[in-house]
């Protein structure tokens, strides 16, 4: 008989500890409080792409390597329609719409057949392809040239007892959690929502009571294309990010890190995780002289590597558990 | 006219045939077991008719043909299939559960919801308890409610009382009947306790390697010695 210890109060902890840390170095220096919220904005970016991941993943257990790709596809739709003369709303609000329909699209088309004859494994394969596939069509349709967005946000500083907070890093942290949220509504409180997740959990028993499961994993890829198209577009935003074909790649890396760090089947966990690889990072590298910005993507795969070596359920996953 | 009619339905899972030749029929508000050893293709006549396992022949509800329909237009048509052992969503609470059972109408399901209460007092205080952390009679008895919540025509039981303590058994077998009587629904109960179900049900099947071996009424088929020895074991 072993004795099992209770180690579910570590991680709480160790969030609240971190939490009070952010809190009392912010207070104690206005450096600090504004890396900080650079950090949550960039968090919040990695986190609309993360819970993509994280949809898709509990769906099908496949990591789609394409949801960068395809972020980036959304946000170039996005400058064309502003080239055009759409107001940066009016575009926003009709990538979404495109987005949604062009996810469904490619869940029919790209990956639905591969599944149907192959497994797990092919679709992750057919995932990478369609990276290649989308980053080559934004090549050939935009050129490779960097291309440059309007801001959706007039450049305004908000000063609160003398530290300066950029209105931009505020409205894409505000962006990123409203959209997960209303994702989070949309699955606790419709019937639409519950369906998805009973087709997620128990595709054999919910296909019995009548849920449309394949349509169910269409939708969800719909869903995931249009948070895509919400990180993309927050991301070219921010001024540290050049809308270009590779625009996500390293982004889809910090997602993944994060969804890893939260636990692959939890959105909670994906946007914790998420923001605490964007502070983290963010911080390590304003005050840590030998961190150089070629550095944090490294250390994004690192920490990935240490969480699937220590806790593979990462820090809100459920424990996978076979029985034989 | 059957409410459910089987002629030559053959089942195949890959290379290996599951079903040769079934025919049987379900009438409208009946209650029909079938009884069968270990891999006879009592389960697999379950899954033929909701459409989860590939088949051919003639497979009807109530003279529309099922051939071509697949598990989620089956439940639209009124049949609920409770699966072995697998039949709810452990992940999901209690009231989830129910409110998928309904998935297939629109509208206000709190008359259903006290129709179920009815059966299952008990699922009123349990509303919010996910699924997975009932007792297995609770589970199975919650796959009922969810069933129910269907409003089915056709009930397929896929033994329901398997790991279950008797007592329970009773209780779950006690249920089905009272179903049966009070909202009509024809039951097809797939048994390995031989003697609890054809003293529920009125007609029985017995399956061998799939294929019906003999047919007929309860009391027959109790009173005949090949199925009394084989499978009630005295």
């Amino acid at each position: 008989m072993s004795v099992r210890v209770d180690r579910s109060w570590i991680v709480p902890a160790l969030l609240v500890a971190g939490c009070i840390g952010l809190v009392v170095g912010s207070l104690s220096s206005s450096l600090f409080a504004q890396q900080t919220l650079s950090g949550l904005a960039n968090g919040g970016i990695y986190a609309s792409l993360a819970v993509a991941l994280v949809l898709i993943y509990r769906a099908t257990e496949v990591i789609n390597f394409s949801q960068g790709a395809i972020a980036t596809f959304t946000t170039y739709i996005a400058w064309q329609l502003m080239d055009w003369g759409l107001t940066y709303w009016l575009a926003f609000a009709c990538t979404l719409g495109i987005a949604f329909a062009g996810g469904i699209a490619l869940e029919l088309v790209a990956i639905r057949p591969v599944e149907r004859r192959g497994n797990v494994l092919s679709v992750v394969i057919a995932s990478i392809g369609l990276l290649i596939l989308v980053e080559g069509a934004i090549g050939y349709i935009w050129g490779n040239d960097i291309k440059f967005m309007p801001a959706p946000f007039p450049a305004h500083i908000y000063r609160i007892g003398g530290v300066a907070f950029s209105r931009q890093d505020i409205a894409t942290i505000l962006i990123a959690l409203a959209s997960v949220f209303v994702l989070w509504l949309l699955f606790q409180f419709t019937k639409l929502g519950l369906a998805m997740r009973a087709a997620a959990v128990r595709p054999e028993a919910a296909r019995l009571v009548g849920i449309r499961v394949s349509w169910m994993l269409s939708l969800g890829w719909g869903l995931a294309a249009m948070l895509g198209a919400v990180a993309g577009m927050m991301a070219a935003a921010s001024p540290s990010v050049l809308l270009q074909p590779s625009m996500m790649d390293g982004i889809l890396i910090y997602a993944f890190a994060a969804a890893v760090l939260g636990g692959l089947d939890s959105a909670a966990g994906a946007v914790v995780g998420a923001l605490a690889i964007g502070v983290t990072l963010n911080l390590l590298g304003s005050y840590v002289s030998w961190v150089t910005p070629q550095l944090l993507l490294p250390a994004a795969f690192v920490l990935m590597l240490v969480v699937l070596l220590v806790k593979p359920s990462g820090l809100f996953g459920h424990t996978t558990v076979r029985k034989v | 006219m059957p409410l459910l009619a089987l002629r030559d339905v053959d089942a195949r899972y890959g290379q290996v045939q599951a079903l040769r030749g079934v025919s049987l029929t379900v009438d409208e508000g009946e209650i029909v077991a079938m009884l069968g050893a270990n891999g006879a293709g009592k389960t697999t006549t379950l899954r033929a008719i909701s459409g989860t396992v590939r088949r051919s022949g003639t497979l009807e509800l109530d003279g529309r043909s099922l051939a071509r329909t697949g598990p989620e237009q089956a439940a639209r048509l009124g049949v609920a299939h409770v699966p072995e052992g697998r039949g709810t969503f452990s992940e999901l609470t209690v009231w989830e559960n129910l409110r998928l059972g309904a998935h297939t109408r629109r509208g206000p399901l709190n008359d259903d919801f006290q129709r179920v209460l009815g059966y299952f007092p008990w699922l009123e205080g349990r509303r919010a308890q996910q699924a997975g952390t009932l007792s297995g009679g609770e589970q199975q008895m919650l796959a009922l409610a969810r069933a129910l919540m269907q409003r089915p025509r056709l009930l397929l039981l896929d033994e329901p009382s398997l790991g279950l303590a008797p007592l329970v058994v009773a209780e779950i077998f006690r249920i089905v009947r009272e179903l049966n009587e009070r909202e009509g629904a024809a039951v097809l109960l797939v048994e390995q306790n031989a003697r609890t179900s054809l003293s529920t049900a009125a007609r029985a099947y017995v399956l061998e390697v799939g294929a019906v071996a003999y047919a007929g009424t309860s009391e027959e088929l109790s009173e005949r010695d090949s199925i009394r020895r084989s499978y009630l074991g005295y």
